[in-house]
């Protein structure tokens, strides 16, 4: 089953989306879009460390994702607005990273595959590694989400309930690193932070709780994976940007029906 | 300084009595504790045993430390010296100044209750009681006025069943019959669960004729007290004016006939006091 290429791009679009909705959550909530974006964008410096310096792709996206993610809480409290900083990190990463790849590769690769996804290039060791990812970060969530929730509410509060807000901050960052080391092959660089914020937005608008939220972005997210994956096969158009079209069409509908319901 | 707590009013109600006998454990001390935060001094060589049952109030001006100090207590801000005492496990409960949940985090009241520990329903329901907002269970915390939005964090604080109740501003956005309510709530807890309350207010005259002790904070604790020694000393009078004594005298001076009454002001209810006070 997993020989024919339609079935491991559904299984990877399918992977990608049930970790990033749920975790988009924690970013719509704690108004980390920008976050996700910069985090996002420096995946493509870890594409050219891996190119540079024949390192396996995964772990060296990760890398730079942390790294992203440690220059922000540095640069962050630094006179600077959060989100002043984080426009100069995403897209100078961004820049950085297209120009390390162009100088650092031998030959002259094609970008298109990193920056909008390859999902139809998905082999069975990607698939593992998506899944793998989608588990660990699914995990975490699950494991932390009571504390995790408390410290997005208020630090100090998750502080005087006995739980440390920094820790379950760097828990995060670090399922936002995984998810975006291993969603780069499936929608690309530029489209990771839709994947995040389009469906936990979608179902902010029909829900009460946060667990009912978390759970409907992530219905919601499968959705318009496997229905932009659908879109793509029948109109032949690229399908990382057709999964997030797919997506953004929900979010119109939820917000239509959530409109209507109050 | 113990001298200054022996002042027995018969006015007081059971909590202070804990107080009064021999030594006890404190719930929470602060020792030499000093706070900098941006390279500013914010409070510096604080000492401050808090025991149980004890009602205390910390006053003073805007940027005193008041928040911090609380901060501090919870191990919010890291010191730069001097360390807090607690025994492991103190369950504290704290109402922060401000708690804005973001539009975009769906919450009802009774999840809110349950963060972080699932808490059953029936005992959602009696702290929601305890704190007057039996009504609100199934309300998103968004959609909550100030005044029922503080009853809730003040049920939320309760959960816990703490031993440690920190109040940072509590009465913020209430009016003035609202915050007052909001103070007999706060002795009557003491009462019931015995727990230690330590609060941060600007309403002077209500907190004070509340507590049990009075610090009054400017980076560093200038004087402590019973309300009415603090409100006479030179260093509180110094930082307020005399002006909130008038305001203390109003609900304290059956007690108390220690104070001068030259100030005038137009408020009725002291008129009124004051005309008792006279006759």
């Amino acid at each position: 089953m997993l020989d024919d290429f339609t079935t491991r791009a559904a299984l990877a679009a399918l992977g990608v989306a049930l970790a990033a909705a749920p975790l988009g959550c924690f970013v719509v909530w704690r108004r980390m879009a920008y976050f996700g974006e910069a985090t996002a964008h420096a995946a493509i410096l870890g594409v050219a460390l891996s190119l540079g310096l024949s390192l396996p792709m995964v772990p060296a996206i990760l890398v730079a994702a942390l790294a992203m993610a440690g220059a922000v809480t540095i640069l962050n409290g630094r006179g600077h607005a959060m989100d002043t900083s984080l426009g100069v990190l995403a897209h100078s990463a961004l820049a950085a990273g297209l120009v390390a790849v162009a100088l650092l590769s031998p030959v002259r690769i094609d970008l298109t595959g990193y920056l909008f996804g390859d999902i139809l290039g998905v082999n069975k060791s990607d698939l593992l590694v998506i899944w793998g990812g989608m588990g660990v970060v699914l995990g975490l969530l699950f494991w932390r989400w009571s504390a995790l929730l408390t410290a997005t509410l208020n630090p100090d509060l998750a502080r005087a309930s006995g739980i440390d807000p920094r820790r379950e901050e760097f828990g995060l960052t670090l399922a936002l690193a995984v998810v975006v080391a291993v969603a780069i092959k499936v929608v690309g660089v530029l489209l990771i932070a839709a994947l995040l914020i389009i469906p936990a937005a979608a179902a902010r608008a029909l829900t009460h709780t946060p667990e009912a939220m978390a759970m409907l972005a992530a219905l919601l997210g499968a959705t318009s994976a496997l229905g932009g994956l659908w879109v793509a096969f029948v109109l032949d158009t690229p399908t990382g940007p057709s999964i997030v079209c797919v997506a953004a069409v929900l979010f119109v509908l939820t917000t239509v029906i959530g409109g209507l319901r109050r | 300084m113990p001298q200054l707590r022996t002042n027995t009013d018969a006015g007081k109600d059971a909590g202070k009595d804990i107080v009064m006998t021999a030594p006890v454990k404190p719930v929470i001390s602060a020792r030499d504790v000093s706070v900098r935060i941006r390279g500013q001094q914010v409070l510096h060589d604080i000492s401050v045993d808090i025991s149980p049952g004890e009602i205390v109030t910390i006053v003073g001006p805007n940027g005193s430390g008041k928040s911090t100090f609380l901060r501090a207590l919870i191990g919010a801000v890291p010191l730069t010296s001097g360390h807090i005492e607690k025994p492991a496990g103190l369950r504290i409960g704290y109402v922060p100044q401000k708690l804005a949940i973001d539009p975009a985090l769906p919450m009802t009241v009774n999840r809110f209750l349950s963060l972080p520990r699932r808490i059953s329903a029936a005992d959602t329901h009696a702290s929601l009681a305890r704190a007057g907002a039996t009504t609100l269970g199934k309300r998103q915390m968004a959609d909550l006025s100030g005044g029922q939005f503080q009853r809730v964090l003040l049920a939320r604080a309760l959960q816990e069943r703490p031993q440690l109740l920190l109040l940072d501003e509590a009465t913020q956005g209430l009016d003035q019959p609202g915050s007052a309510t909001f103070y007999t709530l706060v002795e009557e807890l003491r009462r019931d669960i015995g727990c230690a309350i330590v609060m941060v207010s600007h309403d002077l005259h209500v907190v004070m004729a509340a507590s049990d002790r009075v610090i009054c904070l400017n980076g560093h604790i200038c004087c402590q007290g019973t309300p009415e020694i603090v409100a006479s000393a030179p260093q509180y009078r110094a930082l307020f004016g005399s002006g909130t004594k008038g305001a203390l005298a109003l609900y304290r001076h059956e007690h108390s006939h220690s104070h001068d009454h030259d100030h005038t002001h137009d408020h009725p209810m002291t008129t009124m006091k004051r005309t008792t006070d006279a006759g």
